[in-house]
């Protein structure tokens, strides 16, 4: 057994307690701590992705407590990519905040921000229901904070309504556990999927609403129409910097929504069935749909990021929703894109607004470096609305491709969605770009915040170039998921009891 | 006994949910306070409702799950931890404001 699989959880935890203990108001040796405990997060997230390929799904029995009876995490493929994929956006963030210097704005921030990953790891690795609830919660409380770092009226009151709809999301999430918890006496996600398919027929109604209720929490994490309307306040109004990291958090919805889709309530379940697919197809078009819609209405810059960023979830939704190993690895595939894009857009946003006299998309100031935050703003939208040569366009030709059955409704909402998100984002590109007269104004040279943008970029296009791997290993990374053989075995329930 | 109990959290959610409602951040507040007691309630019910009995194995008589009573000590630790939060947040709201209203329709993005 590898204690490795607890460091991504506990690392951010000591790093963060140790941060604001000794070195509170010092924000140089804050940076340092803070680069070099995202650095080590790294390395454990690469070594976890070695290790979880190569040998299939471990458990890591917390206090040595057996399964059902103690809290296990457990590693496996799905798990070590997303844990991966935080740390590397962690890393990122940590680099533009130092640059643009957002850090410097309150006091907190990079405590802040590893207890954020503290509680995004910890959502990721866990096997237990309930072990889930605590670490989102974990990483909203962290979230809270960072959301206002900074301050300010309106972005008070904007947290205000975050935190509001977020605590109705856990007390619902509380009540699902609670029915979860009464009918099958068992909050382990293995011990579930063995028992609920041997669950008496009165109880399937009970299950069903436990259901529901879950994937109504999950909807609000993803931001899932109807689900959606907290967002584009948050991320509109909070640090630019601080929203790209959000982009890994509506994730964590989605990566819940398939974690319990394929192991607690699959397909063949007769008492839900179909009852995921078919709720998160219609919502999931919606997404699509009121996003790429809202990128042709947004009044401002950060608005339009955080309405691109709800398209994308939109489309994640759509290729969850077929629950099939094609469709889910072709979910995988757009996951990471749709995480590196949304956070290359929102610090392009920040780092255009940074440059001129106001966020709107209106009346129209000069933008510093006009050349350079235009070539950039063109990458990220290029990589939003899904066009090549980028990895949004093999993305959604992998979900087009897996949803040939339904070919006339799923491939005209994807299509016509990415239309009109081309029109959105260039009409906002040609008004922050063509239509000012005046010259440029000098900017501050921020070569650590430019390093950091220009990263992201880096990384969507590796995701592009090495397409055909990547999709190799998702393909079995959905396999797994798909068949959770590996994943009960290792989570070694007693047998016969 | 389970008649009384059930009506309890019905109540208490109903409630809740009427005060999140309110325009205003105080009973807004208020009404998280509210669905966070009928949660708890009803996390505890989920164990069944047992009297006289210790959550203990090996005591004579039957005893009641344990496991209920361990998950409703952490969502109460949790909940008053987020409402202690949102009071902070809503106070300053208002402060920075001038008013407490739950909407945001006159607001503008900060400038960076």
């Amino acid at each position: 057994m590898s204690h490795w699989i607890i460091a991504p959880v506990v690392l951010p935890a000591l790093v963060a307690a140790f941060m604001i203990i000794l070195f509170r108001g010092r924000l140089m040796l804050q940076r340092l701590t803070s680069v070099a405990a995202v650095l080590a997060l790294n390395a454990v997230a690469l070594a976890l992705l070695m290790s979880a390929t190569t040998t299939g799904a471990q458990a890591y029995f917390l206090g040595d407590w057996l399964a059902p009876f103690g809290i296990v995490l457990v590693l496996d493929r799905l798990s070590a990519l997303m844990v991966a994929l935080g740390a590397g956006l962690g890393f990122l963030t940590v680099i533009y905040a130092m640059g643009s210097g957002w850090d410097a704005k309150g006091a907190h921030f990079h405590p802040l921000l590893q207890f954020l990953l503290m509680g995004i790891n910890g959502a990721f690795l866990t096997g237990d229901a309930f072990n889930l609830f605590v670490f989102f919660e974990v990483l909203l409380i962290a979230s809270y904070g960072l959301m206002v770092h900074g301050g300010g009226a309106n972005r008070l009151r904007a947290g205000l309504k975050y935190i509001a709809f977020n605590l109705l999301g856990s007390a619902l999430f509380l009540f699902a556990l609670g029915l979860l918890y009464a009918i099958t006496g068992t909050l382990n996600l293995a011990d579930l999927a063995v028992k609920l398919p041997e669950l008496p027929e009165g109880d399937a109604a009970l299950l069903r609403v436990a259901a529901v209720l879950l994937l109504l929490v999950f909807a609000i994490k993803g931001a899932l129409v109807p689900l959606q309307l907290w967002l584009p306040g948050t991320y509109a109004n909070a640090p630019g910097v601080v929203a790209a990291m959000f982009a890994v958090m509506t994730k964590v919805g989605a990566y819940a929504m398939m974690r319990f889709g394929t192991l607690v309530f699959p397909m063949d379940l007769p008492a839900t069935n179909l009852l995921y697919a078919s709720l998160l197809l219609p919502a999931g078009l919606a997404t699509l749909g009121i996003g790429a819609i809202g990128t042709l209405g947004a009044t401002t810059l950060p608005r339009l990021a955080a309405f691109a960023g709800i398209a994308s979830m939109g489309t994640v939704f759509v290729a969850i929703a077929h629950f099939t190993p094609a469709a889910t690895s072709a979910a995988l595939y757009y996951i990471v894109h749709s995480t590196l894009a949304t956070a290359l857009i929102f610090l392009v946003a920040d780092l255009i607004s940074r440059r001129r006299a106001h966020s709107g998309l209106q009346d129209c100031p000069p933008v510093a470096q006009p050349g350079l935050m235009g070539a950039l703003f063109l990458a990220a939208s290029i990589a939003l609305a899904g066009m090549p040569p980028l990895s949004g366009f093999v993305g959604k030709l992998l979900i087009l491709d897996a949803w040939r059955d339904h070919a006339f409704a799923v491939w005209s909402a994807i299509l016509v969605s990415s239309f009109l998100m081309i029109l959105g984002l260039a009409r906002a590109g040609s008004n922050l770009f063509w239509k000012p007269v005046e010259a440029a104004p000098k900017a501050k040279a921020e070569p650590l915040a430019l390093l950091a943008t220009l990263g992201l970029v880096a990384a969507l296009v590796a995701l592009t170039v090495l397409g055909g791997p990547v999709t190799d290993w998702l393909a079995g990374t959905a396999e797994a998921l798909h068949d959770p053989a590996g994943y009960l075995a290792a989570n070694r329930l007693p047998t016969g009891g | 006994m389970e008649a009384l109990f059930a009506m309890a959290i019905g109540l208490l959610t109903a409630v809740g949910i009427y005060l999140m409602l309110r325009l205003r951040t105080y009973p807004v507040i208020l009404g998280l306070t509210f669905l966070s007691y009928g949660v708890n309630l009803f996390l505890f019910a989920s164990g069944r409702l047992a009297v006289n009995a210790a959550p203990i194995i090996g005591y004579p008589q039957p005893y009641a799950d344990p496991l209920p009573q361990a998950l409703v000590l952490t969502a109460i630790v949790i909940s008053f931890g987020m409402t202690a939060v949102i009071m902070i947040m809503a106070i300053g709201g208002y402060l920075e404001a001038g008013h407490d209203r739950v909407d945001l329709d006159d607001a503008q993005e900060p400038e960076a």
